[in-house]
């Protein structure tokens, strides 16, 4: 049996084959400690699993709290004199309102390109003096390079290295975060707070990407790993690797980037239009203005030929990426594919997104999915396919 | 007990083979979800891809580990594919064959040798 090694089955982190270039982030040696089976993912050295495994650490962070590690992602600061103008420059880059956003407020958002494509997702802040955003590790030296050339010299942009990134999330999250700092309880789903947290100034979000409450921890590194061990420690917390990260945006969901969404993707196409806001729609005050508006903003009009939908396959096998998709049991053209699949530990069968052909992207159309060589039933379904648990 | 170099265990039983994977390769495989089983009665060749096992990271097949005839296969795992990661040497067999000489399990490392092998 060719045993698949502990390779994460996908993602951008694929192309990074050599692993003594691999980055480490400020937790590696916690992770070895506990007995993490690393991986290399977009460059780094990463924890796909611990020894509760994929299945049990998902489950459990659905039932109760994980901490993952999410260091590898990038964390940048623009900075302005006046604020104003970062986030006036901001918008130029992406379709979605950061002058409207409030102080202590993050909103979900992509970057976008001149054919209406998605270069990167991202999470911003208004910090107050600063914008905070957290992009994905594969994509981080790009968007650096994006954001210095569209915002330079007016906005200074700065990748932070200095700092780790950590997730707590599940329905116990609030409850074992408070249990550090009391005032975390107040906040609600995309407040960002300056919190002390194992003597450290944290810059803490109410948000995730597990389909969970839960919060988004930015810590020195200087007290990272005294803050992990802190949350690891409470009898609710167990650390979860990429592995069930993986699975558990799936069922909430949720796009990984380079696979549900990428530059050949509109946001339309990618079924991401809520994340563009009316005043960036056209005859929104700021419509367009930013790269693809043409696009972007026609196919909001216009409608698109193909689109992201949640998928049910009806027997035990999973689908996984890149299973080519079919409107009948024999004969007929393509019309779509898997974008991500696997099993939900939570819905407890296989469960996967993909990319439809216009007027097949109803809930319930039944389609098939080419499995080895079999077509197998698979039908189109709601997203997500378990229930949010934000608090809002 | 004997081992093939594809992590799988084969034990003889009568005039047949019984064949899993072994205890390293279903931990390295993680959390099995789904298991396809050849047709019993099948005549395989060795290294055929007769079986799919899907674990939350990914697929694999087994081969074949010697020519000869699917005479019995586990139908519970089809049902319950948990079953690998609990008890792989022992409940969660997956096939029975037959094969025509024996010997050829000669061939097939012991204990000590996929010991070594894996380590």
């Amino acid at each position: 049996m060719p045993v698949v090694a502990f390779e994460h089955a996908s993602g951008p982190g694929r192309r990074d084959a050599c692993v003594s270039d691999l980055k480490r982030t400020p937790l590696y040696d916690l992770h070895v400690e506990i007995g993490a089976k690393m991986v290399p993912f977009a460059g780094y050295d990463m924890p796909v699993q611990y020894k509760l495994g994929v299945m049990k650490e998902h489950l459990h962070c659905r039932s109760a709290a994980g901490l993952f590690d999410v260091s590898h992602m990038g964390q940048v600061v623009l900075r302005a004199r006046d604020p104003q103008l970062a986030k006036t420059a901001l918008e130029g880059l992406i379709p979605q309102d950061v002058l409207g956003l409030g102080e202590g407020r993050q909103r979900y958002g992509f970057f976008t390109n001149d054919k209406g494509g998605i270069e990167d997702d991202l999470m911003f802040a208004n910090r107050g003096d600063h914008l905070f955003l957290v992009v994905n590790a594969a994509c981080k030296d790009a968007d650096v390079a994006r954001l210095r050339k569209g915002l330079e010299p007016d906005v200074t942009v700065k990748l932070l290295e200095n700092r780790a990134l950590l997730a707590l999330q599940g329905p116990k999250a609030e409850a074992v975060l408070a249990n550090l700092n009391p005032e975390v309880a107040g906040m609600r789903f995309m407040d960002v707070a300056t919190v002390a947290l194992a003597g450290a100034e944290c810059w803490v979000s109410r948000s995730g990407y597990t389909g969970e409450d839960g919060f988004e921890i930015s810590v020195p590194v200087a007290a990272a790993a005294d803050l992990a061990n802190a949350l690891i420690a409470h009898e609710d917390v167990e650390p979860i690797g990429l592995g069930a990260r993986d699975s558990l945006r799936l069922e909430a969901g949720l796009c990984l980037y380079g696979q549900d969404m990428d530059d050949g993707l509109n946001p339309v196409e990618a079924s991401l239009s809520w994340a563009i806001q009316k005043v960036r729609r056209a005859d929104g005050a700021r419509a367009a203005g930013f790269p693809g508006a043409d696009v972007i903003l026609g196919a909001l009009k216009d409608g698109v030929d193909r689109h992201r939908v949640g998928l049910l396959p009806e027997g035990r096998a999973p689908m996984r990426q890149a299973v080519p998709l079919f409107q009948h049991a024999e004969g007929g053209e393509q019309i779509g594919f898997v974008t991500s699949g696997g099993f939900g530990p939570s819905v407890g069968a296989p469960v996967a997104m993909g990319i439809v052909a216009d007027s097949l992207h109803t809930p319930g159309t039944q389609l098939f999915g080419d499995v080895r060589g079999k077509r197998l039933p698979v039908k189109v379904a709601k997203l997500p396919f378990v229930p949010a648990g934000f608090k809002r | 007990m004997k081992f093939t170099e594809e992590h799988e265990w084969l034990r003889v039983e009568g005039d047949e083979v019984v064949v899993g994977i072994t205890t390293h390769a279903a931990e390295q495989l993680g959390d099995v979800v789904f298991v396809e089983l050849p047709d019993e009665g099948a005549e395989v060749t060795k290294d055929d891809e007769i079986v799919v096992i899907e674990s939350v990271k990914a697929a694999s097949d087994i081969l074949a580990p010697l020519d000869g005839e699917i005479t019995e296969v586990n139908e519970a795992l089809v049902d319950e594919p948990g079953k690998v990661n609990d008890d792989p040497e022992g409940d969660a067999w997956f096939f029975k064959m037959k094969v025509e000489d024996l010997s050829v399990m000669d061939e097939l490392m012991d204990e000590a040798a996929y010991k070594a092998f894996i380590a």
